[in-house]
């Protein structure tokens, strides 16, 4: 289906008579590039029929001034030299569209990221830089063409990948907006790292208490089919039309007659460590239901461990144990996909973490969640791994694994408040305990957290600014630590019961694994990267694909229940309209010249092109306009449009000039 | 200008995804750089053509980038490894023709690599700053 147009079809013969709009940006430009003399120079360029300045041309002053200029110089393409087209390309092509042009007969030229603030010192070499540029788009302007772009119909069901509580959050908003959701997580029950946390900062509140309730929403909620245990494998397809394959894989226990009861759990001789949920600390069975509030409340059987005694399969009165089970695969028809992978902790290295790893009493503070958790391993009494014994002295070493060059830069954001929570945790239920916080800064900037960390000091918690400088150990299992108060000089050696490392987040491998899937970008920090950090948080590159909660950086839980929601309305516009409009650059073929050699066709990643009796078939529904198979054709009848060969030379021929032009 | 020091021209070809969104993180962290760059926007840095690294050295430039997503992030799936692949053709024929081998340069660099992207541009322009303007130059361009 062509998009219908009311826009006057340029043709490409007609005469380019080309406006040039030079943006000052206020002073992000104007303050370095000379524009007035850019657009004087720019005037002298052929075929430039206006060339004049704008103080913002994107502003609505500016794009009137655009539209006036087509009207009134009778323009058939327009450039404007300003920011990036990464951002400002779509603003400007529906400001030439307004003002009754083809879109595509839009040339853009980056003189503020790509000029004046690389060349900030450099004012007379900036003002040449950018007139030259903008020769070179005079010189593409020229050659443009006009495009039409697709209108797809969208597949009117969403993808959600990963139900912490930010994929849990977008899940129940697109079916409460009334679409289909399927909901895919890896692990054996929804929840992700909030269900394995104590209580949350800054109400105290008990992290499962408040989840819980959610993750059974999810479960009841008729428009989300919930696919746990399960990976997605295979993405194809683009906006509205995403194809994903996604792997179930075997519990050995029939989901739709177990009951959750635990009588085979109970039977189950075989008992590892239980690193799913409790960090290595408490144990599990061979057969296991991950947690007592788990969605669903299904047994799983890990059968790397189990010796096939059967003491289950006896147990279990329902008959769900199904030992031959095996993994199957569903086939799923999306129109967006929203990415809630979430994160891993980081992981301390025993050589240079403070002894996390050779001392018994320095654990992280993901594992004093779960030793102060009412479910946890210890039903909530704290006690220090070497002698279950409670500790009276605590200490906390804030920012390990984030804010150091040598591992993340970035802040983690949450360590802060987390650590906070923890040490009135622990002074809340043993009062006479001294608690020790070893911090850089500390980061409390949303509502109640300074209010929080009011609290934290007056309950008695001690602040030491400064990170210890050296770790060691008693003979009685204590930790020594030895840190310097920077805000007072004093040297300290603090001898604690237990040692808690704050540890930060980390980008996870199956985040990893998903982000390669989709070819979402990613971020310096290893997370997922927005499309813009300030304007489209949760969008990606990638038309019909968004990004929420830790996986597009580290967050807390408002945060990424927040960015859950945003991603859902982000999404369901897609789903609400029924279409989507698809990049108008695509591959086209000059029948005349092509001899139906199908060298092109498998340089093709979208099988958008075939053979049908000799000649080439494009299907352009498929063709995202890279280019590749152009550059593969031996005759030059394939051309990507809006980057034809002719339109590059152009470009190339006019970075230089020759002597006394 | 007399007395300004010879600034060579670089063609750069980035992709619309990765490099070219590098080079505007290079600009958003300011990180201030040499002005003898000229980057030719692609989708992908697979529609690099050899022909158009060729062209461009005829054309005048001083040294031509190749640049694009790292291996294994192309957006068109693997229009980076197509590149690679043409690239190595283009390396030999840069032996062939004579050319120093730092005219020619190939680089991934995501959206988010900023620093490296203006790194990249300081290191080469110093280089061809030391070997002189291109033997294909055309007399009297610049």
């Amino acid at each position: 289906m062509v998009k219908e147009s009311s826009v006057k079809e340029t043709e490409a013969a007609d005469t380019p008579r080309i406006g040039v709009f030079v943006c000052e940006c206020g002073v992000n430009i104007g303050g370095v590039v000379n524009c007035r003399a850019v657009a004087d120079y720019a005037s002298t360029l052929p075929n430039v029929a206006t060339s004049v300045v704008n103080k913002y041309a994107c502003s609505d002053a500016g794009q009137s001034e655009i539209k006036q200029a087509i009207k009134d110089h009778d323009l058939n393409r327009v450039l404007v030299a300003s920011c990036t087209p990464k951002t400002h390309e779509p603003i400007f092509r529906a400001c030439v569209e307004e003002g009754g042009l083809n879109p595509y007969l839009f040339e853009f030229v980056n003189i503020r990221e790509h000029c004046s603030w690389i060349h900030m010192q450099d004012k007379e070499n900036a003002t040449k830089k950018a007139s030259e540029l903008v020769r070179m788009g005079v010189s593409r302007a020229q050659l443009l063409e006009p495009l039409q772009s697709t209108v797809v119909p969208v597949t009117n069901k969403a993808l959600v990948i990963g139900a912490g509580v930010a994929g849990m959050q977008a899940a129940l908003d697109i079916a409460d907006m009334g679409y289909k959701v399927y909901l895919v997580e890896k692990n054996p029950s929804i929840g992700g790292k909030m269900a394995q946390l104590d209580k949350t900062f800054p109400t105290n509140d008990c992290s499962i208490c408040i989840l819980g309730p959610k993750m059974v929403e999810v479960s009841r909620n008729r428009n989300i089919q919930l696919m746990t245990y399960s990976e997605v494998e295979e993405v194809e397809g683009y906006v509205g039309n995403f194809r994903a394959r996604v792997r179930h894989k075997s519990r050995f226990v029939d989901v739709t007659t177990c009951t959750g009861c635990g009588s085979c759990v109970q039977k189950c001789p075989i008992e590892v460590p239980d690193f799913e949920f409790n960090e290595g600390i408490g144990t599990r069975k061979a057969i296991y239901v991950p947690f007592p509030q788990a969605v669903p409340l299904r047994a799983v059987v890990d059968r790397s461990v189990c010796i096939d005694c059967g003491a289950c399969i006896k147990a279990c009165q329902s008959h769900s144990i199904k030992m031959e089970q095996e993994e199957t695969f569903s086939d799923l028809e999306v129109g967006v996909i929203v990415v809630t992978t979430g994160y891993d902790i980081y992981d301390p290295e025993p050589a240079n973490d403070f002894g996390y790893g050779i001392y018994d009493n320095v654990i992280t503070g993901m594992e004093l969640e779960r030793l102060l958790n009412a479910s946890g391993p210890t039903m909530g009494k704290l006690v220090r791994p070497s002698d279950v014994k409670p500790p009276k002295r605590v200490g906390f070493i804030q920012c390990v694994g984030s804010r150091d060059k040598k591992r993340n830069r970035y802040c983690s954001g949450f360590c802060c408040m987390y650590a906070l929570k923890d040490a009135q945790l622990i002074k809340e239920k043993y009062p006479d305990s001294e608690v020790y916080i070893m911090y850089m800064d500390i980061r409390a900037p949303f509502r109640n957290y300074e209010e929080f960390y009011d609290r934290a000091r007056d309950m008695g918690i001690k602040f030491i600014r400064g990170k210890p400088g050296k770790v060691s150990e008693d003979r009685d299992n204590s930790v020594i630590v030895r840190v310097e108060d920077t805000l007072t000089n004093n040297i300290y050696n603090l001898e604690l019961d237990l040692l808690v490392l704050s540890v930060g987040a980390v980008a996870s491998e199956s985040s990893e694994r998903v982000r390669q899937l989709l070819k979402v970008s990613r971020a310096a920090d290893g997370f997922m990267m927005e499309a813009h950090p300030k304007l489209k948080p949760v969008d990606t590159t990638l038309d019909g694909i968004f990004i929420g909660g830790v996986t597009q950086g580290p967050k807390d839980i408002p945060y990424s229940v927040s960015q859950g929601s945003a991603c859902a309305a982000r999404a369901t516009r897609y789903l609400a309209q029924g279409k989507a409009t698809t990049e108008g650059i695509t591959v086209e073929v000059d029948e005349d010249i092509c001899v139906g050699c199908g060298i092109c066709v498998p340089m093709c990643p979208f099988q958008a092109l075939s053979l049908a009796d000799g000649k080439l078939a494009i299907i352009k529904a498929l063709c995202k306009g890279c280019g590749t198979c152009a550059v593969a054709c031996p005759t030059g009848a394939l051309q990507q449009s809006h980057f034809k060969n002719q339109q590059l030379f152009a470009q190339v021929r006019s970075v230089f000039t020759f002597e006394g032009e | 200008m007399a007395g300004t020091e010879w600034e060579p021209k670089i063609v750069a070809f980035c992709c619309n995804w990765c490099s070219y969104g590098g080079a505007d993180t290079a600009g958003m962290g300011r990180f201030q750089q040499p002005s003898s760059l000229r980057i030719i926007r692609v989708m992908c840095s697979g529609r690099i053509d050899p022909m158009h690294v060729f062209n461009a050295f005829l054309e005048g430039a001083d040294a031509v980038l190749v640049t694009g997503c790292h291996l294994g992030d192309c957006h068109y799936v693997n229009g980076n490894y197509k590149a690679q692949v043409r690239y190595q053709f283009l390396e030999e024929m840069v032996r062939e023709l004579g050319l120093e081998p730092e005219r020619l340069q190939l680089n991934w660099i995501s959206a988010s690599e900023g620093e490296k992207f203006a790194n990249f541009i300081r290191d080469v322009t110093a280089q061809i700053k030391q070997l002189g303007p291109s033997p294909l130059k055309p007399e009297g361009v610049n």
